[in-house]
């Protein structure tokens, strides 16, 4: 549905030339849940600008629901949904009136576009704020408005960016959800920038890592976090010297450390590496009290492929477009 | 392309017709204009063929008005940028021509309700002028608020940053209006002043005004100031639709 090759744009301000997207390849299959995961200035929201034919790339080439970025922008338009980070009401413009001028503007006619909007306040739970203007919405009605407008016209592939930056929990679940269902119940094609870990691990089949302007990790996130590190195990008991003793000689197992109460140690799969632990402990009497298995979170594969914290936000690019 | 124009044209005048207002706001100032300083006029100018020195006044004041209510729509549409707006329609198959024109029609229709308020007000106040007169120098008014409130969101859609737009529209506005001879004729300036309005189009337009309110519609001046208006109203249109285009790119 997607398909890039050498995406890249270069920004020349007076002083520097700043290259937020520096050759980006990626392919997204139809129905896919795609997360573009990076920090702040990472060229996640330049790269969907130019997916979304907002921002001429400088170099590359991308086809997007099947049609090219560069020669058909018309086209990809027609079959592509864009919610971006802020929304994109009309500050005094009506709940319902913004959608149906959404419908409209993708030429639908107004029979169609009435049943439409219709439909789509039905879903979104957006009846009874029809009259309303959107300045008056809370955020996660705002969200909810924002993703109706982009669905209007049923597309193809719908580009979401940041799609819960500053949202209240309950309304993060609420625009998840939502994400869920139009992917499993229209198998539209989803791909959301986020720099939110918990996001791209709860809502993504697949993500990328981009830091940089360039992608530095990729796969499903289950992937990704057992490439990087593997599970940690802590294991807890009245003899700790022997726990870890017994622990270093397991199958895989690195990074052994004996803090004031505990083994922490890294083995590759902590389910598979339990029973083993078991087994040897038994067979050598040594007391165990408790045990516990860390899965990897995306922001320990971040640290990993990038050398930072998803959270230290690079302060040379905060602004990339 | 029309039927996205008038898409875009029913959204933007949704405001303004609910807060029918803002209307007679961004008129004061012609109108301030028109009463205050208007009446200084009447013993100072005799203008042969006018009645009296409204009939130039007037038409004067008109240009103004299109000056300032076509300059100044870029306003407008700084909130729509800051809210995305701009950039959610763009992402829709909607023509670029059209996002702009929908936006350049409200401001015309405004202007031209400003207008037929404000030559209202000029009769209470004492001006006559012939009636095709009146008509064809509000048809000039509206092509020419229409290149202005064109070349005004190409401002605001090509400066970096928001606050630029205010001095920025100011600075030019205001020597735009001076060099016009809105106020008081061009040929009452020393003869530096009066090359500097040549390269000036609204001194055309002014000058062509003032000629349809004398009635005097086979003047070499209605032609030249017609051709220059329609030639800039191209020219921002133009202008303009690359910026819709090429926004950030």
């Amino acid at each position: 549905m997607i398909h890039v090759r050498g995406l890249a744009r270069r920004f020349q301000t007076r002083r520097a030339t700043v290259d937020a997207v520096r050759g980006v390849d990626l392919d997204v299959a139809a129905g896919e849940i795609v997360g573009f995961l990076g920090p702040n200035g990472a060229g996640k929201t330049t790269t969907l600008r130019m997916l979304t034919t907002l921002l001429e790339p400088s170099a590359g080439s991308a086809e997007v629901a099947g049609h090219d970025l560069r020669r058909e922008p018309a086209a990809v338009r027609r079959r592509i949904g864009y919610v971006a980070q802020g929304g994109g009401c009309s500050p005094q413009g009506r709940v319902r009136e913004e959608l149906v001028l959404q419908a409209r503007l993708h030429r639908l006619d107004r029979d169609r576009a009435r049943r439409r909007v219709d439909e789509l306040m039905d879903r979104f739970a957006l009846g009874d704020l029809a009259d309303r203007t959107t300045a008056t919405l809370s955020g996660g009605q705002r969200r909810r408005l924002d993703l109706a407008i982009g669905l209007v016209h049923d597309p193809a592939v719908l580009f979401l960016d940041e799609p819960t930056a500053a949202l209240d929990p309950q309304s993060r679940a609420h625009v998840w959800d939502h994400v869920r269902a139009l992917n499993a119940d229209h198998h539209a094609t989803v791909f959301l920038t986020t720099h939110y870990l918990d996001e791209a691990d709860a809502l993504c089949d697949r993500v990328l890592v981009i830091d940089h302007g360039r992608i530095v990790a990729a796969g499903t996130p289950a992937e990704l976090k057992r490439q990087v590190s593997g599970d940690v195990v802590e294991v807890a008991g009245p003899r700790l010297a022997a726990l870890a003793e017994i622990a270093g000689r397991l199958r895989g197992a690195r990074d052994v450390a004996t803090t004031a109460d505990s083994v922490r140690f890294r083995v590759p799969r902590g389910d598979t590496a339990l029973p083993e632990l078991m087994r040897a402990l038994d067979q050598a009497s040594v007391p165990l009290t408790s045990v516990q298995v860390h899965h990897p979170t995306l922001d320990d594969v971040f640290l990993a492929v990038t050398g930072r914290s998803l959270r230290d936000d690079a302060p040379e690019a905060t602004r990339a477009a | 392309m029309p039927r996205d124009t008038l898409l875009v044209f029913r959204h933007t005048i949704g405001p303004v017709l609910r807060s029918p207002v803002t209307i007679v706001i961004s008129m004061v100032h012609p109108v301030l204009y028109l009463v205050l300083f208007g009446p200084l006029l009447e013993n100072l100018v005799r203008v042969p063929g006018a009645t009296n020195s409204w009939q130039v006044f007037a038409p004067g004041i008109l240009v103004q008005l299109a000056l300032f209510t076509g300059g100044f729509a870029g306003f407008a549409l700084l909130p729509d940028l800051r809210a995305g707006v701009v950039e959610r329609m763009r992402v829709t198959p909607v023509s670029r021509t059209a996002l702009l024109l929908g936006r350049v029609l409200r401001d015309v229709v405004v202007t031209m309700v400003q207008a037929v308020l404000l030559l209202a007000a000029a009769a209470v106040l004492g001006m006559r002028a012939p009636v095709a007169g009146l008509a064809l120098g509000l048809l000039l008014a509206a092509v020419l608020s229409g290149a202005l409130s064109a070349a005004s969101y190409t401002m605001a859609l090509s400066l970096p940053n928001e606050y630029q737009f205010a001095p920025v529209v100011q600075s030019l506005t205001l020597p735009l209006m001076l060099l016009s001879g809105v106020l008081l004729p061009m040929a009452l300036a020393p003869d530096w002043l009066r090359v500097v309005s040549w390269f000036n189009p609204l001194s055309y337009a002014v000058d062509a005004e003032r000629a349809l309110f004398l009635g005097d519609y086979a003047a070499t001046d209605v032609l030249v100031g017609v051709l220059v208006v329609v030639v800039v109203f191209g020219f921002t249109v133009v202008w303009g639709t690359r910026s819709y285009r090429r926004r950030n790119a």
